[in-house]
């Protein structure tokens, strides 16, 4: 599992690892905790370009839709095919093997910290 | 006849109500309401009323017979998707008859319904055998509906580009003109083929299967090139023809869809009766509608509920599959039992009369020198009389039957299972023809060849299941109907206080008239002068329905309040297009409304855009002029629920109606809650151009679990051109046709019908005053225990509720759904979860219910406080108290060992005055998640029962 004290976050409540030129995204526990039991994962595939603040995937729980948004532009670099088969990391491990999709990125525009994500839920 | 009917449609009596009204503080329910709804809407004196003051239940009734007597039920060989059935009597009586079936609401409460989603179940697994697909909903409104589903879903699911559906030019009449409806709408191009040469480039294909004409043919070659070419090929099948036919599942078909009719569902004018539709692997999560799964419960025992409701639109809203959500359960029901009745054998035995009566009449009439078209059949053939078909479909008709007329020189018989078990019947059809009577003993020696190709013969099995084969005696039926009845909560047990949902007294003398044979026994292609009583009665209630709404015109077409607000939006639409206003596409929602009203928009072709709403939960009228001045000249509409989804009568609602007719919109009020307001303001009156009502809320009809509806539309005159039936066209032509159905789904409108004429004006008022006052005693006896969210003037609700869950799990962590199922082992029905705000249940009381059962209820959600309060002492842990356990099944508190913190005794009996008639749930609270993680909609195995 991630530090979440060394993520980056959106608005949107995922969290955004850094490393190189490959963002690792996925959704926050809050979020994950907000959601309910997800029970569906759709991710973008594999090489397709994605544009910072669109919808490229959905996570469904029981009693809700939620949508992935691209944190950065890129080239998705991966999908984690673990949890399209076993939805229910997301809710066990968010910020480790509940990980969603790595994007090779061209920019990385400016992203929540910890403490400013912590502040904006309210913890 | 010693009372009124309102005094027995009403549960509060005059001594009830002023201990309610004392508790309130007022002297009257007329103060009550009169300071409940806002001085600017009520309704002043109606000069000459057309509702007849009330009649007695007897009275009506004889009123309802003379309408009846106006019918002609003739025998009809329409075909066209409508075929003469012989409903089991045992379904009839113990299914259709019966308030433990027909009285239940939608399974949302799947602990307290186990009996009907196992039989929505079974017929998930019919459909899914028959057709030879993977995954079958439970239901659709109807199959023109159904078919407009596929191309809808076709397009979702298509990898192609293309803007084009393919529609079979031998498909049904009605399905071609609410395809052409609905695709405009959409912005889909329709492309008419007859699949004869190559297939062009679509991202969809529709065939009728077997055609209009009868015709029988393999499609599988047509379905392959569409889908080579990246295209979804959607295929409607008849049912009873699949257990001779190979499937479309087979052929290679992606969706199939149709009708359950003629599996013993009457045709009653058209309806109401349940479609499929059902999809090969991969396609589940594209379903519309209610789809109904196996998961588990807390012990590990299979149970079933609803899956995968992320799809729906009062989830996802604009981004919903589709906008249905009430379907046909009670209908859909019945079709599963006629299977579960005769089995696969029986189905197969039907189908073979009825196929071998079709090739007899054929031969017959060849050999009577009548010309008979050529073709593979299974129920329909095509007669050839060559510039007469309408003098012979005329002589036929004076004869008694009905003949389909096809064009000037060919007509339509088709045959079903009345006429394929009645030789003299037969005879009696084709005498018109000219086809003399056979001997009785000739009559078994006819064996012609069928005509249907070897290569399309069924191979494959269907029906295995143990449910198919079981239950042949009627004496195993009966307890089977029995036995799932049993399993589920309905309004024969006690209160459903389902907010938003009116689940209000269905009276046994307005249902009655349901089942006579001249309103069940009609094809909705009847000719007119059979069905004048019908058509008497609908215009009766159309001005009925008109005048307590305060508009010029109604359509009782749609059938659920889903397509009467398609309906009415496609009104707008068509009135905008007319003005040549093509640019009024925007539909401002509420963001407070049912996701319903975001669903029907975008299949209007509207664009939404969602107005903010307030801390007190009304129209935030200062973001609703931003909206309107970002959008200005685009506006095509305002969608808003009156009184509020939140169940307050808004203080603005004339300031907001007039300015979205300031700036060119037209004003659509939902009238979901349609129940707090007759007699005292009309929609037509404050602003509403048009509304669609819920027959299944307000007028009595009951919800069958999930179904029959009829939601009619009302418009004031200018949109009335455009509403469906209205533009002067046959119904296949209808530019604004939204069921297959000219009157939607009219054996159930009787039941509307003798609720207006025994209440009359008056005693819809005093349903009214009744419920609001239901509803407000509730909220003011409830309120020291939960925050009831929300009021209008003086501090009042409308006709429910809304108790704020959320401090209380704040405190407690006992939420929402703690309660509800905690309800569950006090012997009640939870009020609506989480709508229209997420942690809350919403309180409607309705005006049936007397006091000793509301104060029941109000009792017993204070006793459940008080157990909750208990888990916040910690004297209970919050993983183990019996909220958190509830709710309780006779098995958990007798197996094993009691190791919990609260006695058995409080488990399952917390209140003693409950001793008298408990209720048991069936099973322990179902896991959600583990359903639809592991998505399972067919029969399970017996073997997953056992312990």
């Amino acid at each position: 599992m991630a530090d979440a004290t060394t993520l980056q976050y959106t608005a949107e409540h995922e969290w955004v690892l850094v490393e190189g030129d490959t963002a690792t995204v996925g959704i926050t526990a809050y979020a994950a905790e907000k959601l309910g039991d997800v029970v569906f994962v759709e991710l973008p595939k594999v090489g397709s370009d994605v544009a910072s603040g669109t919808v490229v995937g959905e996570i469904e729980s029981t009693k809700s839709v939620g949508e992935l948004f691209a944190p950065v532009n890129g080239t998705v670099a991966a999908a984690n095919d673990a949890v399209v088969s076993d939805p229910s990391l997301v809710n066990s491990d968010p910020f480790g093997e509940g990980w969603l999709i790595k994007v090779a990125f061209t920019s990385l525009p400016t992203l929540m910290t910890y403490a400013e994500y912590s502040e904006l839920v309210g913890e | 006849m010693s009372a009124p009917f309102q005094d027995r449609h009403i549960g509060t009596d005059a001594a009830a109500q002023s201990s309610m009204l004392a508790t309130l503080g007022y002297d009257s329910v007329e103060s009550l309401v009169t300071a409940a709804v806002p001085d600017a809407i009520a309704v002043g004196p109606i000069d000459s009323s057309v509702i007849p003051p009330a009649a007695s239940e007897r009275e009506a009734l004889a009123e309802l017979r003379a309408l009846a007597r106006k019918n002609t039920v003739n025998q009809s060989l329409l075909g066209l998707g409508y075929y003469d059935t012989i409903t089991p009597a045992v379904i009839k009586r113990n299914v259709l008859e019966n308030p433990s079936w027909y009285t239940a609401y939608t399974p949302y409460q799947p602990e307290i319904s186990q009996g009907r989603l196992e039989a929505l179940i079974n017929f998930q697994t019919m459909v899914a055998d028959l057709t030879g697909m993977a995954t079958a909903n439970a239901s659709m409104l109807d199959e023109g509906t159904a078919v407009v589903e596929g191309m809808l879903l076709a397009r979702r699911a298509s990898g192609s580009a293309s803007n084009v559906f393919l529609v079979d030019s031998d498909a049904f009449p009605q399905t071609k003109a609410l395809l052409r409806n609905r695709a405009g709408a959409v912005g889909i191009s329709l492309v008419e083929t007859a699949f004869d040469g190559d297939v062009p480039e679509a991202f969809g294909a529709f065939i009728q299967y077997p055609g209009a004409s009868g015709r029988v043919w393999d499609p599988a070659a047509v379905i392959e090139a569409v889908k080579a070419a990246g295209g979804v090929a959607v295929v409607a099948a008849d049912l009873l023809a699949m257990t001779l036919l190979t499937p479309p599942g087979e052929l290679g078909a992606d969706v199939a869809v149709g009708s359950s009719q003629r599996f013993g569902v009457p045709m009653g004018f058209g309806g109401p009766h349940a479609g499929y539709m059902a999809v090969r692997a991969g396609l589940e999560r594209q379903l519309p509608g209610r789809l109904v799964g196996v998961s588990q419960d807390a012990a590990g025992h299979p149970a079933y509920r609803l899956a995968l409701q992320t799809r729906e639109q009062h989830i996802r809203r604009e981004k919903a599959t589709s906008n249905i959500c009430t379907a046909q359960v009670l209908l859909a029901i019945m079709a599963g039992m006629y299977a579960v009745y005769h089995g696969p054998q029986g189905l197969k035995l039907i189908a073979e009369r009825v196929h071998r009566t079709a090739v007899n009449a054929g031969a017959r009439l060849r050999a009577s020198q009548v010309e008979v078209v050529d073709q593979p059949f299974f129920d329909t053939i095509l007669v050839r009389v060559p510039g007469r078909a309408a003098a012979v479909v005329e002589q036929a008709h004076a004869a008694g039957v009905l003949y389909g007329l096809v064009d000037d020189d060919t007509v339509r018989l088709s045959f079903d299972e009345v006429t394929a078990f009645d030789a003299g019947l037969v005879d009696r059809v084709l005498a018109p023809l000219g086809v003399a009577p056979v001997a009785g003993e000739e009559k078994g020696s006819w064996r012609p060849a069928s005509p249907l190709p070897a290569s399309l013969e069924r191979e494959s099995s269907y029906l295995t299941h143990p449910v198919f084969n079981t239950h042949r005696s009627e004496t195993s039926m009966m307890r089977y109907l029995k036995y799932l009845a049993d399993k589920d909560y309905a309004l024969d047990r006690g209160m459903i206080p389902l907010g938003s949902c009116t689940m209000k007294l269905n009276a046994a003398s307005e249902m009655e008239a349901v089942t006579w044979p001249e309103f069940a026994g009609l094809h909705p292609f009847a000719p007119d002068s059979d069905t004048v009583g019908y058509r008497d009665l609908i215009s009766q209630l159309e001005g009925w329905l008109a005048e307590v709404t305060g508009y010029d015109n109604v359509s009782l077409q749609p059938n659920a309040g889903s397509q009467g607000e398609l309906a009415g939006l496609l009104a707008i639409r068509g009135y905008h297009l007319a003005n040549a206003d093509t640019q009024r596409v925007v539909c401002l929602i509420p963001s407070s409304a049912h996701g319903t009203n975001a669903a029907s928009a975008v299949l209007a072709g509207m664009k939404v855009v969602v107005v903010a709403c307030d801390e007190l939960g009304n129209v935030d009228l200062d973001d609703l002029r931003a909206k309107i001045a970002e959008h200005a000249d685009t506006i095509a509409a305002l969608m808003i629920t009156y009184p509020s989804t939140h169940g307050v009568y808004e203080h603005e609602v004339r300031n907001i109606t007039d300015a979205v007719h300031a700036a060119g919109g037209q004003v659509y009020v939902d009238g979901a809650n349609l129940n707090a307001l007759l007699g005292y303001a009309r929609y037509g009156d404050f602003g509403g151009d048009v509304s669609h009502l819920n027959l299944h809320k307000t007028f009595c009809i009951p919800h069958g679990g999930g179904g029959p509806g009829v939601g009619p539309v009302a418009a004031k005159a200018h949109l009335a051109p455009f509403l469906p039936g209205a533009a002067g066209t046959t119904h296949f032509d209808d530019p604004f046709i939204v069921s297959a159905a000219k009157y939607g789904s009219p054996s159930i409108l009787p039941i509307s019908w003798a609720y207006v004429r025994m209440m009359g004006s008056e005693g819809l008022k005093a349903a009214t005053g009744a419920a609001v006052l239901a509803a407000n005693y509730v909220a003011a006896r409830l309120r020291d225990h939960y925050p009831v969210l929300y009021a209008g003037d003086n501090g009042l609700v409308a006709h429910e509720c809304i108790l704020d869950l959320r401090p209380l799990q704040a405190a407690t962590g006992i939420d929402n759904n703690d309660v509800a199922k905690r309800l569950v082992d006090y012997g009640f029905h939870a009020p609506t979860m989480s709508f229209p705000v997420p942690g809350t249940l919403m309180v409607e009381p309705t005006e049936s219910e007397d006091l000793v059962e509301i104060d029941r209820f109000i009792d017993a959600m204070i006793a459940i406080k008080i157990e909750a309060d208990e888990v916040a002492s910690g004297r209970w842990p919050a993983d183990d108290n019996p909220l958190h356990n509830a709710p309780h099944t006779a098995q958990s508190v007798i197996v094993g060992e009691w190791d919990h913190p609260y006695s058995r005794e409080k488990a399952v009996y917390p209140v003693s005055g409950q001793v008298r008639s408990k209720y048991w749930p069936p099973v322990r609270r179902i896991d959600q998640a583990w359903g639809d993680r592991n998505l399972f909609c067919a029969c399970p195995p017996i073997e997953s029962f056992a312990d």
